[in-house]
């Protein structure tokens, strides 16, 4: 075993940032001597090397100008940590692609990084021993400290992926214990519903007692037991992530009512407004979309919520690398990425993080640079999102990720035929992400992190990127494709053989290691895998085509015909199931809603005592302040089709309200907008949810969309649903969804609900999220040379506020500054005239009337104003307000609004074009304040400063 | 010459070699994309082409160091031919260009001097930057001081000309590991080797603001920037604005580089 240590020379960037985190973590206040002081990286390799070859790899994996690197090991106080055996490593895959290169023969290789504390004894406490591995060693140098097992656990790795050792760590290869290489038999049909109930849970199943006795009640019928594999087939089929059985049940309301189910209502909905470019809605992986003859648009938006509480970088990670493999798999080639992130607050104390939750500023982090890294890597700019903080996305932080592909109009992928081959291209298996969707749909509490570690996996987007060269353009070469996610093979192979049956044999799955279980290959989540259905007179071209780009195939059986399941192990079946059970067998869920009933009667008004320092407060709310810090870390330039950015103005500093994407040839382009607001949803979900649909249409027409053309995804984020209260709130917001896609005629296509976000903390207590809907719009652009932004454009022009501004306070901004009143009124209701009001506004844009364009949202008209100052670095003077009440004007949250800078010379043809009454609120200066009736000018500096601090402050 | 042919390299993880080859066609070359394993197995495919690029991305996932592994494959791949041949190439005069990964790939393999090292702020940065080209011995930015006044119609009064009098390239950078580092900054620019300097503040912490090099003579070129994001006008984040335009078009670069082929 060789062992090179290689450390950066001067300055290395990571080490303040280990600094910074241990600080948070309140470790190295009380302890100067766990203060990090170096950071170095380790390269493990297995083999003989001579002095010569060393010498040779050293020289490829160090460069003199940056790096210094040593054969020997090192001595001194530190922590090394590795990655668990079997999680992707890039670091060691590189080694074994340089050794291989340079003709080096090596047996594996591993990789790690070391960080130095400053030298003191470490006093008598036993080391730190995760996951079971063997303790390497027990002398006085591995023992370590308190607080430098505290450092270790909660700063320098995260043992739901990695493992550590104080002194030296010695490199763990995955060989893999040996498996029996057989399925069990488990047990079921004698069980009552108690013993039925203790193997859920041991099992850890998370199916329902009648979900369990229909499991029952099949195999008695089938005079025999089932096996390992296909009880856990049927419980990720059946889970809740899979099923979505919440938004497919039959559910009562507590006065005997009913409720139609809840995806019934949103496919109804869509199939109401019947939309011309509508190509496909809820079917697949995707929803398709076609705004232009020829040119046809995939859309989908997932969450990965539970992944990334445990492991932020690995779960945020993988969360954008299954919803881009979800466009891929309806044979669109993925073109842009999106992210909508809601974190807890950053700045909790480190002693009030709930037993088992990571710190938010943790989570936060490592979910930005795992949606980063993901995304740059595989090539697609990351362009709209959100960041929302609230304290009660502590434990359970969400994770919305998005993607758009790209098709031409053939005919989408269909159904397997009898007789096609089923064939996995991608990554290689390994027991990583065993049974994550039975892991998601249950509630967390504080042990999830360390028994979820097989959940979890880092993404390799480097492969992800191969499968789509070698996918895109091979379209004649498969009849249909699904892409591996939450179940794996059980469930990418179960849902395409729906129709057919499918007869394959595992033994033939490419391993990472060996030893795995039958079950465990069947339902590995590892990443970065497709399955195709591919003619046998095709898989030849395939195969060339997967050579030429170097990404394996596998051919793992044929599609049958006789509608059952059949998965061999080595010749031994080891599921044999009826493929209509499988997808039909599952009672509906009986459900029970306790509906809401928001106040919507009585408004209250708002006093606000100094306007100024308000606004000034509104503007660096985390919130609403610049995102800026972020969005430069995701690569949002590439494939040179961003037009409008997420970040725009003449510093590039102030928030734009949608993008708009547009290949470089074309005229035309599409335009992504987000609705989301939480807050307006703990008071009122019906309109929370109309809200949301709202103002992500209001997003992509003010940036030069058309609001004819607007096709919706939604994605649910909740509590319990089986606290009646909580499903009734569901059942709220999907109403809402419904009637303001009904209003605007725009259509939801795919949707995606993520259930149990709930945590129960040790103090016995549950916490969940507040109800939070994701709407995304993506809506056709018919000029892209014609689009508009936020930023004011020029002094002189009139600045004019469409849609109306009503006393509604209830969830503001406003509230979360200066608290909510006891009686907060009415949350922002639906505007009937704002569908009108954008298409006129649209004839606007399209006249060339409208100079910037900037919806009201988060605190109000206000901050609207600002962010058009921030953006255009230019004055703004208000002479008139929409309503009698100024703070009513300034600061509450009616949807429907946007504030429309438009020259002089065209406030008539703009105002007639408008059709309803408008207000006339000033005009744009270049005197660099912000002037308000009644308020003390505020200078434009003094905005940029308040709108960017809390970045540079947190 | 009509069109002179341009090979642009792509190694796996490579996602901006689509972007250059529709620069280098805008510019008038005949682009055609390379896979990496490709050109180690049929080195000769060099003897066509007169030019190559080598695109941006992260090829074998940067993992231990940014362009180490690409640029091993191209040195030393199967034979190691095309490392020999790569040599030739450029001693034949005919352009090389290495864009972001590409010049970490430059870098790595002997053709460039220098290294890129980690941002100095430690994590990667997607933003829009304006370049500088100081005269050099680059036949890449040969030519951009000679801007086309009246094209620069469009993007007047921004303001955004350097002091030299030349026309400021825009386009974005998106990389992590794009700090310049050389042990003699002063004596490769007094050598004429520093083609592109940051000219809108440093945006990595790159040694004298450097933003690409090129070799002693001139045909290669490796520089962190995305010339080829910025190919058409409309890709400028102000050109609704009246920003950006002709003279500040990243393609240029291209134009530059074809002008160069042609006259082989």
């Amino acid at each position: 075993m060789h062992r090179l240590t290689i450390r950066t020379t001067g300055t290395d960037p990571r080490l303040q940032a280990l600094v910074n985190a241990a600080r948070t973590s309140g470790v190295t206040v009380a302890h100067p001597d766990c203060v990090p002081i170096g950071i170095a990286d380790i390269v493990f390799v297995h083999g003989s090397l001579t002095a010569g070859q060393r010498d040779e790899l050293a020289a490829v994996l160090i460069d003199p100008l940056l790096q210094t690197g040593s054969w020997d090991t090192p001595t001194g106080r530190a922590v090394e940590v590795a990655l668990l055996p079997g999680v992707t490593d890039d670091a060691a895959t590189a080694v074994l692609t340089a050794c291989r290169m340079l003709h080096i023969p090596v047996v594996a290789a591993a990789a790690g990084r070391r960080i130095e504390l400053p030298n003191e004894l470490p006093n008598e406490l036993p080391n730190d021993l995760p996951n079971d591995l063997p303790n390497d060693s027990s002398n006085d140098a591995d023992r370590v400290t308190e607080p430098v097992r505290e450092l270790a656990r909660t700063v320098l790795a995260n043992p739901v992926i990695e493992r550590w050792h104080a002194g030296t760590i010695e490199a763990h290869f995955a060989d893999g214990h040996a498996g029996s290489n057989r399925a069990e038999l488990v047990p079921i049909r004698t069980l009552d519903a108690d013993q039925l109930a203790a193997l859920n849970a041991t099992r850890g199943l998370a199916l329902d007692l009648a979900e369990l006795q229909a499991i029952r009640e099949h195999f008695v019928a089938a005079r025999r037991e089932p096996t390992d594999a296909e009880l856990e087939t049927l419980a990720q089929t059946w889970s809740e992530h899979c099923a979505h059985k919440t938004f497919q049940a039959a559910i009562t309301t507590a006065d005997g009512g009913s409720v139609p189910p809840l995806m019934g209502q949103l496919r109804r909905c869509t199939d109401q407004i019947a939309a011309p470019f509508v190509r496909s809605a809820f079917v697949g992986n995707a929803g398709i979309i076609s705004f232009v003859p020829g040119v046809s648009l995939a859309l989908k938006a997932e969450t990965h919520n539970h992944p990334s509480a445990v492991e932020p970088f690995g779960g945020a990670n993988t969360g954008v690398g299954g919803v881009i493999r979800d466009v891929l798999g309806t044979g669109h080639r993925p073109i842009a990425a999106t992210d909508v992130l809601c974190f807890g607050l950053p700045d909790m104390p480190a002693d009030q993080v709930p037993a088992g939750s990571l710190h938010p500023e943790r989570i936060r982090d490592g979910v930005i640079a795992g949606v980063a890294d993901y995304g740059n890597k595989i090539g697609l700019p990351t362009v709209a999102g959100a960041v929302l903080y609230d304290a009660g996305f502590t434990t359970n932080p969400l994770v919305f990720c998005g993607c758009i592909g790209i098709g031409d109009d053939r005919p989408l992928p269909a159904q397997p035929h009898p007789g096609d081959r089923v064939v996995v291209l991608g990554g290689r298996t390994g027991r990583d992400g065993i049974k994550g969707a039975t892991f998601s749909s249950a509630t967390m509490d504080a042990t999830t992190g360390e028994v979820a570690g097989a959940s979890v996996q880092i993404g390799d987007p480097i492969t992800e990127k191969l499968l789509i060269d070698v996918i895109i353009g091979a379209e004649d070469l498969y009849r249909a494709i699904t892409d591996c996610g939450a179940g794996g093979l059980s469930s990418a192979i179960g849902e395409m053989a729906e129709c057919v049956g499918a007869d394959i044999e595992l033994g033939l799955v490419p391993l990472k290691y060996p030893g795995l279980e039958p079950w465990e290959i069947w339902l590995s989540e590892a990443q970065e895998r497709m399955v195709l259905a591919v003619p046998p007179d095709q898989v030849p071209a395939l195969l060339e085509r997967c050579v030429e780009h170097g990404v394996e195939l596998t051919d793992l059986g044929r599609f049958t015909g006789d509608g059952r399941l059949v998965v061999r192990h080595h010749d031994a079946v080891v599921v044999d199931l009826d493929l209509a059970f499988m997808h039909d067998g599952r009672p509906q869920r009986a459900m029970v809603a306790e509906l809401p009933t928001p106040q919507r009667a009585i408004p209250t008004g708002r006093v606000v005592a100094d306007v100024r320092g308000t606004l000034l407060a509104l503007l660096a709310h985390r919130n609403i302040a610049s995102k800026a810090d972020v969005i430069h870390q995701y690569d949002h330039e590439i494939l040179g089709s961003t037009i409008v950015r997420p970040i725009t103005g003449v510093a590039a500093d102030g928030p734009s309200d949608g993008v708009v994407i547009a290949h470089p040839g074309d005229t035309h382009g599409f335009a992504i907008g987000i609705g989301v607001n939480p807050w307006y949803g703990l008071h009122d979900p019906e309109a929370m949810a109309h809200a949301a649909v709202d103002e992500a249409i209001r997003n992509v027409v003010a940036c030069g969309a058309d609001p004819e053309r607007v096709a919706l995804l939604d994605n649910f984020s909740w509590g319990d649903p089986r606290r009646p209260s909580t499903l009734g709130e569901l059942a709220a917001a999907v109403k809402g969804c419904c009637d303001a896609a009904l209003a605007h005629r725009a259509p939801f296509v795919s949707g995606k609900d993520s259930l149990n976000n709930e945590y129960i903390g040790s103090d016995g207590r549950r916490h969940a999220v507040p109800p939070t809907l994701v709407i995304t719009a993506v809506a056709h652009v018919p000029n892209a040379n014609l689009v508009v932004t936020s930023d004011a454009a020029a002094a002189g022009d009139v600045l004019v506020l469409v849609g109306g501004t009503r006393t509604e306070f209830a969830g503001s901004h406003l509230d979360l500054i200066l608290g909510e009143p006891a009686e907060p009124g009415v949350a922002p209701q639906p505007d009937p005239a704002a569908p009108a009001r954008y298409r006129q506004l649209h004839a606007a844009i399209r006249a060339g009337l409208v100079r910037a364009c900037h919806d009201v949202s988060e605190g109000g008209l206000a901050v609207s104003l600002a962010e058009m100052c921030i953006g255009g670095r230019l004055g703004v003077e208000v002479t008139s307000l929409p309503d009698a009440n100024p703070i009513t004007s300034l600061f509450a949250e009616s949807i429907g609004r946007l504030v429309v800078e438009v020259h002089p010379r065209d406030l008539a043809a703009f105002t007639v074009l408008l059709a309803e009454p408008i207000t006339v609120l000033g005009s744009v200066t270049d005197r660099d304040v912000l002037e308000l009736p009644g308020v003390t000018p505020i200078r434009v500096d003094e905005l940029v400063h308040a709108f960017t601090r809390s970045e540079q402050s947190s | 010459m009509s069109r002179p042919k341009a090979i642009v390299v792509a190694g796996p993880g490579t996602n901006r070699d689509t972007a250059a080859a529709r620069a280098l066609d805008l510019a008038g070359a005949d682009a055609e994309i390379i896979l990496s394993a490709r050109l180690v197995a049929e080195p000769e495919l060099l003897d066509d082409a007169q030019m190559l690029v080598i695109a941006g991305g992260f090829s074998y996932a940067d993992a231990l160091g940014a362009g180490r592994m690409l640029a091993l494959e191209l040195t030393h791949g199967g034979t190691g031919r095309l490392g020999e041949m790569l040599r030739s190439f450029v001693d034949a005069g005919r352009p090389v260009l290495g864009i972001c990964n590409g010049f970490q790939v430059l870098t790595r393999a002997g053709l460039l001097p220098g290294a890129l090292g980690h941002n100095e702020q430690g994590r990667f940065e997607c933003r829009w930057v304006e370049l500088s080209a100081p005269p050099s011995r680059s036949i890449w930015t040969a030519g951009l001081g000679a801007v086309d006044v009246a094209g620069d119609s469009d993007g007047a009064g921004d303001g955004d000309d350097d002091n030299s009098g030349q026309a400021t390239i825009h386009c974005p950078i998106a990389h992590g590991e794009g700090r310049y580092v050389h042990r003699d900054p002063a004596g490769l620019a007094a050598d004429g080797q520093v083609a592109l300097r940051y000219a809108s503040g440093n945006p990595n912490g790159s040694v004298a603001d450097i933003a690409g090099v090129c070799d002693p003579t001139g045909v290669v070129l490796g520089l962190m920037p995305h010339p080829e994001d910025h190919a058409v006008a409309r890709q400028h984040p102000r050109y609704h604005r009246g920003g950006g335009g002709p003279a500040h078009l990243g393609l240029r670069l291209f134009q530059s580089g074809v002008r160069h082929a042609k006259e082989l």
